[in-house]
């Protein structure tokens, strides 16, 4: 079970977070102004990457926030934890 | 003595040789002259009776099932990967399609990722006539494999029993029934009892959610997940397909028109004008090389099993309500399936309260297996689309074709996805029945929603 560093609330289990995702995925400003495929590459095509992943956690058994994270997909390790909203930090490599 | 039986065996190979190469010429199919490479597996057929023959030199005269070739400069097609997906793929672009000039290339060695990970059940209740399709290809094809590969795959169709614990389980598994029958594959409803009756180790009553019925598909069941890597790898070889182990594509060449010329490897530059991906959860990792995004994530998807002990469970048991799938293997292991992680990862390995969460649900469903002792527990990386459907299909890369997004489900559809990825690169069109199966159905709004439909919630 990975140990998640919520923002506000500190080092937590797993348990008490739900994953959501690929994050800074911006939703469309002007909707009806994409393309089928700007609209398919928003809902379903992702970087999946190995190496960093910025990616969404929300704290649901605790502040309920959603938030920001850094991991490594091959070690799982969390480089960093940061607030909805922030910039993506400029980490190089995977940090483990 | 052993001179003389060495010798009579010679004698009896050379007997065996010689109707094999007539009769391949006879029923060999479309095959270009100097592309064909007989190996000696190619001659090295498995029967009984070769069995017994060659028992009396000590079984010292089998050869190797597969070469080890280095890579040739230049092929007609590369697969990369060799799955048991990819390895069916070159072997029907072989047998089918008159394309022996293949490689399939592997970074670590063949079957050795979701292939040897996973939990061999073969199934096709389906619930949309899309998938019944597809999957009940693989499992036609199935029947016939050990015959058509001369190898045992110890495909055992001992049933697929999917339980039901509440109401909507009965009308969702009815629901599945009558689509299934519509589409020609077998399915059937049970009740409590017959649930009971068809296999005597489940709890059907003394539980938190006791079991009203099930959906069995009979011809549903196993197979030797191991020996369908090594049977394709064995008939692809013998066609002249080259298998290169340890040997890790780093790049997609393309020429100025955009379409492939190649593959980059650890082991050099190969050339080709058709590369077929077959990369399961490292699929976006090889198509970003060709400068493609895909609709997939990579999940971690547990397995475990237990001690091997007598024959104590009959079939193939699947609950999705209370998440739990287990069948026994011929070796006699309890083969128990966990669910994917939360997050995704590369790592190969899951959390335990993934796999304690499955094996709660089995204590109560089989009782009597709280005193079994887990052996091994592992991990897979799988390739999920958003749609829980994979996608077989060519890409806006010229040259480029990709078999992926199987998800936590790809093993039972072997033989069906190899057979129609090979006929999209062979024709450079899909086969009628991967047709829906396309990476533009994201962009389009055909997608093949079987996500509820799965034997259980991933």
């Amino acid at each position: 079970m990975l140990i998640i560093t919520c923002p506000w609330c500190g080092a937590r289990p797993e348990v008490e977070f739900r994953y959501g995702g690929e994050a800074h995925i911006a939703r469309p400003a002007d909707p009806s102004a994409l393309t089928d495929q700007e609209w398919a590459d928003f809902l379903y095509n992702r970087t999946n990457p190995k190496g960093l992943h910025a990616e969404r956690w929300r704290h649901i058994h605790g502040c309920g926030r959603y938030f920001n994270a850094l991991r490594d997909t091959v070690s799982d390790f969390f480089v960093t934890t940061y607030k909805a909203g922030e910039p993506r930090p400029d980490v190089e490599g995977s940090g483990s | 003595m052993s001179h003389l039986f060495n010798a009579s065996a010679e004698t009896m190979l050379a007997l065996h040789r010689a109707p094999r190469n007539d009769a391949s010429q006879v029923h060999g199919g479309p095959r270009t002259a100097g592309v064909y490479f007989p190996s000696e597996a190619n001659v090295q057929k498995f029967s009984g009776f070769e069995l017994f023959r060659r028992a009396f030199g000590g079984h010292k005269s089998w050869q190797p099932q597969w070469r080890n070739p280095e890579p040739k400069a230049e092929y007609d097609v590369i697969i990369v990967g060799a799955g048991g997906h990819g390895l069916a793929a070159a072997y029907y672009l072989a047998k089918e399609h008159g394309i022996a000039n293949v490689a399939v290339i592997e970074r670590g060695w063949l079957g050795g990722g979701n292939t040897g990970r996973n939990t061999t059940i073969v199934r096709s209740n389906y619930l949309f006539d899309e998938s019944a399709a597809l999957y009940e290809h693989a499992v036609k094809l199935w029947e016939g494999l050990s015959q058509d590969l001369n190898y045992n795959v110890m495909y055992s169709a001992r049933g697929v029993l999917m339980l039901a614990h509440n109401h909507h389980d009965e009308i969702s598994f009815k629901r599945h029934v009558h689509a299934n029958r519509l589409n020609g594959v077998d399915n059937e409803w049970l009740n409590a009892e017959q649930v009971k009756e068809f296999c005597p180790p489940l709890n059907i009553k003394s539980m938190r959610y006791p079991i009203i019925g099930g959906a069995l598909q009979r011809r549903g069941g196993t197979a030797r997940h191991d020996a369908v890597a090594w049977g394709y790898a064995r008939a692809a070889d013998s066609r002249g397909v080259d298998i290169i182990q340890n040997c890790e594509v780093t790049g997609i060449r393309r020429n100025a028109a955009g379409a492939v010329e190649g593959v980059e490897t650890s082991r050099g530059f190969i050339r080709a004008k058709k590369v077929g991906v077959s990369a399961a959860g490292h699929t976006s990792v090889v198509m970003a090389m060709a400068g493609l995004r895909m609709p997939l994530e990579s999940y971690p998807l547990q397995a475990l099993v237990s001690e091997p002990v007598k024959p104590a469970f009959p079939t193939v048991v699947m609950s999705n309500t209370i998440h739990a799938y287990i069948s026994q293997s011929d070796k006699g292991e309890m083969v128990i399936g966990a669910g994917t992680d939360a997050y995704t990862s590369y790592s190969q390995r899951g959390a335990l309260h993934i796999a304690s969460h499955t094996l709660d649900a089995i204590c109560e469903l089989v009782p009597q297996f709280r005193r079994l002792r887990m052996l091994r527990n592992w991990g897979g990386i799988v390739d999920v689309t958003p749609d829980r459907s994979p996608i077989i299909a060519k890409t806006p890369v010229p040259g480029l074709y990709v078999n992926c997004g199987w998800g936590t489900g790809g093993f039972k559809a072997t033989p069906g996805s190899g057979h129609v990825f090979a006929h999209t690169i062979a024709k450079d069109a899909p086969h009628a029945i991967n047709a829906p199966f396309t990476l533009e159905r994201f962009r389009d709004g055909f997608l093949i929603d079987e996500a509820a439909a799965a034997a259980v919630a991933h």
